[in-house]
């Protein structure tokens, strides 16, 4: 029955479905999400595009191998909530991930169908099924086994905290997260906004998983509240650390403490987990820039610069010193922000901020680049071109150029083997630490990655902490 | 919710202290160290000092002026009200040692966070001098306390209408010139740390600050807090609060406080609309 569907399709030659989205002119000025999410109509349509390969591309290109061709199929039918089911049997959080994974480096990049044209939207497809079960609420949640008598602490509600969490809970072991913030979620609630992910998802993942018996500390800062080594002498038998990277990286450049420049982090946390966007009903406040800089093109550069509009700027750049091709940020991330009306300079570099005698910025002197021979990354390091020195008029500059390793949690535990970047040196396939009983996962292991990444991370070592827990370690 | 189990009033109604029900942070804490404190679901983040800790009662106790809006929603709060988050013990401790001869000087509600340190000061042995100074007599805070924590309690104020007349740093410089002063601790407004700075910096002497940027989560992942320290980038909030009060770029800091004036001011007059006053 799939051949023939698939067949047809292949005959038919049915497009892949857009994903409906506010006007570009109107979203730009608006918190709400970008793309308002398929009718049920589409995604069946979209499902029949799957050719439901043999040895599916798709499902190595996941890095949770999620079974992608079977929840496809299902979608296709039109039974959602086996669908659900069958992507819930390896990644807890479709919801997050059909947002924000880079699809067109994984899932999608490989889909065979994108060889001689758009790949299956997979990524629009388990969004959809996420939010239909979200608001149907008709899947079986996962068995959840006995209990064993054995506590776990997970330091960190970020991707790798919840799934590792949400793994050990469902295995009958106790399990309490610790979040230095007042909210749970990591990156997702305060780093990503709203209008790319709401945050009622994640609190509702959160919820879900509260409801499975996992337990919540907030306002907890471990290495300051409480140390590793205590949460031992208290009784949990294995810890798993996700605190993130968590660290903003500056560019030491003169003028970088003028009012008005701030780390991507502070100028999102503001916006997101204080809402200074409801200011002043929300009590934090955000500076308001006219015109505004953001250095960097990753997706935390495509998020400050579009949320800089979303709060009244005027115009909205992106500075970044290497070219076009090398942009880390997710493809539909840039061309949102381009459609929005985001300027984008490249292969230009700040020297230095300007500011008046209040201390405020006014603006920024830049160098232009070029290309020379690739770097340590493999990406063509960029090079100041001599004399090339221009102004570029602005009062608000976020810095978006990546972050380092947080040393609150590091420095506070002994035993914790580092890298010579303050990084845990965690094994790939388990996550154990060179700590007895301690783990660790996500962006404080890999440095700045994503979100499935930081999951897969989870899932590893959630099963290494069971195998710990059943038989030593 | 930590519940506020003891509310009093100070300096005409300006500065209030709480006591909150906190037993994990009082366990924990060590003079120096700062909380942060969210009253509702729409509050601002505020860093505030213990003034005092007690681990049996498992209770902390902070004083703050009331200077802005979310400082004014502090002060409506009553016993039996809480604050939805407190977080903490944050920041460093203060560095402890017995040195011989330190001054303590405090001017405003900086004199609360003076009040641990100069008692742990005196507790291991060093002769404590503590200078502290308000605008006018009734602005002074702790002044029993104070006189408890050290050995030797002088009291200034601007406008002579108790102890001496003028300020903290005149008797300061008295008390430097008798000589043998190892360390001077001073904590309140910035052009005030800044004074004695310019001072001690003739003297062979240590100076310790304590620094209050703005600061949103307190664990060094914002930035918020940056100050200029011997020309590096330092997070008050994870390097600090404390510094080495002769290094410290005085005047960065006093505009960088100044990052909200305009926003700080809708919000409080926002509060007051919705109060009704
Ligand atoms: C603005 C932005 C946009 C992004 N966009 C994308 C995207 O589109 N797609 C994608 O795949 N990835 C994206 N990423 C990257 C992705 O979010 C991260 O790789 C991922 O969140 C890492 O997960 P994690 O579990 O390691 O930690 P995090 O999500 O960083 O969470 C760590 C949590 O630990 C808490 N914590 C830290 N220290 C302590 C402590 N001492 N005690 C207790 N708790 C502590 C933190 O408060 C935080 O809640 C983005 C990142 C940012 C900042
Ligand atoms: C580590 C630390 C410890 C502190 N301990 C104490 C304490 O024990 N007692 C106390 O009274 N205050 C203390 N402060 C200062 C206190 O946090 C601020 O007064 C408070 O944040 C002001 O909030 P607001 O909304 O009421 O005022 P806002 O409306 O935010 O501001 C009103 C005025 O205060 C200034 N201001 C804003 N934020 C700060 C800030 N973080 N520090 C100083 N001035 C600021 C503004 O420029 C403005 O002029 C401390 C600050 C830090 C960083
Ligand atoms: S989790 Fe990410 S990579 Fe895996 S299928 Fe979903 S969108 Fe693709
Ligand atoms: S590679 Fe593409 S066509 Fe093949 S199974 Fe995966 S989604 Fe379907
Ligand atoms: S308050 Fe955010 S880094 Fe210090």
């Amino acid at each position: 029955m799939a051949e023939t569907a698939a067949k047809k399709a292949k005959k038919e030659k049915i497009p892949r479905q857009a994903m409906p989205e506010q006007e570009p002119k109107v979203r730009a000025r608006n918190f709400e999400e970008v793309p308002t999410g398929q009718s049920a109509e589409a995604a069946m349509q979209e499902a029949a595009r799957c050719l439901q390969c043999k040895k599916p591309a798709c499902v190595a290109g996941c890095p949770v191998e999620i079974n992608i061709p079977a929840f496809i199929q299902q979608v296709k039918d039109g039974d959602f909530t086996a669908a659900i089911t069958t992507i819930w049997e390896t990644n807890a959080l479709p919801a997050v991930c059909g947002r924000v994974c880079p699809q067109e480096l994984q899932c999608e990049g490989v889909c065979i169908v994108g060889k001689k044209g758009d790949p299956v939207a997979i990524g629009n497809l388990e969004r959809f099924v996420a939010d239909y079960e979200r608001k149907h609420r008709e899947a079986k949640p996962p068995e959840k086994s006995e209990p064993t008598g054995k506590k776990v602490a997970v330091v960190g509600s970020g991707p790798s905290g919840l799934t590792v969490a949400g793994d050990l809970v469902l295995k009958g072991h106790e399990v309490t997260i610790f979040e230095a913030f007042h909210k749970p979620g990591g990156v997702l609630v305060y780093g990503i906004p709203e209008f790319r992910l709401p945050k009622e998802i994640v609190f509702s993942e959160v919820a879900g998983l509260e409801k499975l018996g996992a337990k919540l500390e907030c306002n907890a800062v471990v290495g300051r509240s409480v140390t590793i080594e205590e949460l031992f002498e208290e009784g949990y038998d294995a810890v798993f650390i996700g605190v993130g990277a968590g660290l903003p990286r500056f560019l030491n450049v003169p003028g970088e403490n003028l009012i008005g420049v701030f780390s991507a982090n502070e100028y999102l946390t503001r916006s997101n987990l204080m809402k200074a966007y409801l200011f002043p009903e929300y009590d934090t406040p955000v500076i308001q820039g006219k015109n505004v800089v953001t250095l960097g093109a990753g997706n935390v550069a495509m998020d400050s610069a579009r949320t800089a509009l979303r709060l009244g700027a005027d115009t909205s750049r992106i500075v970044y010193r290497r070219s076009r091709d090398e942009v880390p940020a997710r493809g539909a991330e840039v061309h949102h922000a381009e459609e929005e009306g985001v300027d984008f300079h490249f292969l230009t570099a700040p020297t230095k901020f300007f500011g008046d005698e209040k201390g405020r910025i006014t603006g920024m002197e830049g160098l232009k680049m070029e290309l020379g021979e690739p770097d340590a990354s493999g990406r063509r390091r960029p090079i100041p071109i001599e004399g090339s020195e221009f102004e570029l008029e602005c009062d608000l500059v976020i810095i978006a150029v990546g972050a380092n390793a947080n040393p609150l949690l590091t420095q506070s535990t002994e035993g914790l083997k580092l890298n010579k970047w303050g990084y845990i040196v965690a094994d790939e396939a388990t996550g154990k630490t060179s700590k007895k009983a301690v783990w660790a996962g996500g962006d404080i292991v890999t440095g700045s990655a994503t979100v499935i990444l930081a999951m897969g991370a989870g899932r590893d070592a959630a099963n290494s902490i069971h195998d710990y827990l059943t038989w030593g370690w | 919710m930590f519940k506020i189990i003891r509310r009093e009033e100070m300096a005409e109604g300006t500065v209030i202290l709480n006591e909150i029900e906190a037993p994990l942070i009082a366990k924990k804490a060590r003079p120096g160290q700062f909380v942060i404190l969210k009253a509702n679901e729409t509050g601002e983040r505020i860093p505030l000092t213990m003034a005092e800790t007690d681990p049996e009662k498992g209770t902390i106790t902070i004083i703050y002026m009331v200077v802005g809006k979310s400082t004014a929603l502090f002060r409506d709060l009553k016993v039996d009200d809480g604050y939805q988050d407190v977080i903490g013990p944050l920041g460093k401790a203060t560095h402890l040692e017995k040195v011989g001869k330190v001054i303590c000087v405090g001017g405003g509600t900086g004199v609360a966070v003076l009040h641990p340190i100069t008692r742990a000061l005196k507790e291991i042995g060093n002769d404590v001098t503590c200078i502290i100074g308000a605008r006018t007599k009734d602005l002074l805070i702790l002044e029993e306390q104070m006189k408890a924590a050290s050995n030797d309690l002088r009291i200034c104020t601007d406008d002579g209408s108790y102890g001496h007349h003028g300020f903290v740093t005149q008797v300061m410089q008295e008390v430097l010139d008798q000589g043998g002063v190892k360390l001077v601790v001073a904590i309140g407004p910035v052009p005030m740390m800044k004074a004695v700075s310019n001072i001690t910096k003739g003297y062979d002497v240590e100076l310790q600050v304590s620094l209050n940027p703005i600061m949103i989560d307190g664990t060094g992942m914002c930035g918020g807090c940056r100050v200029t320290v011997g020309g590096k980038t330092k997070f008050a909030c994870v390097d600090g609060p404390e510094f080495d009060g002769h290094k410290v770029n005085f005047d960065e800091l006093m505009l960088r406080l100044g990052s909200y004036l305009d926003d700080e001011k809708e919000s409080h007059d926002h509060y007051c609309r919705v109060r009704g006053e």
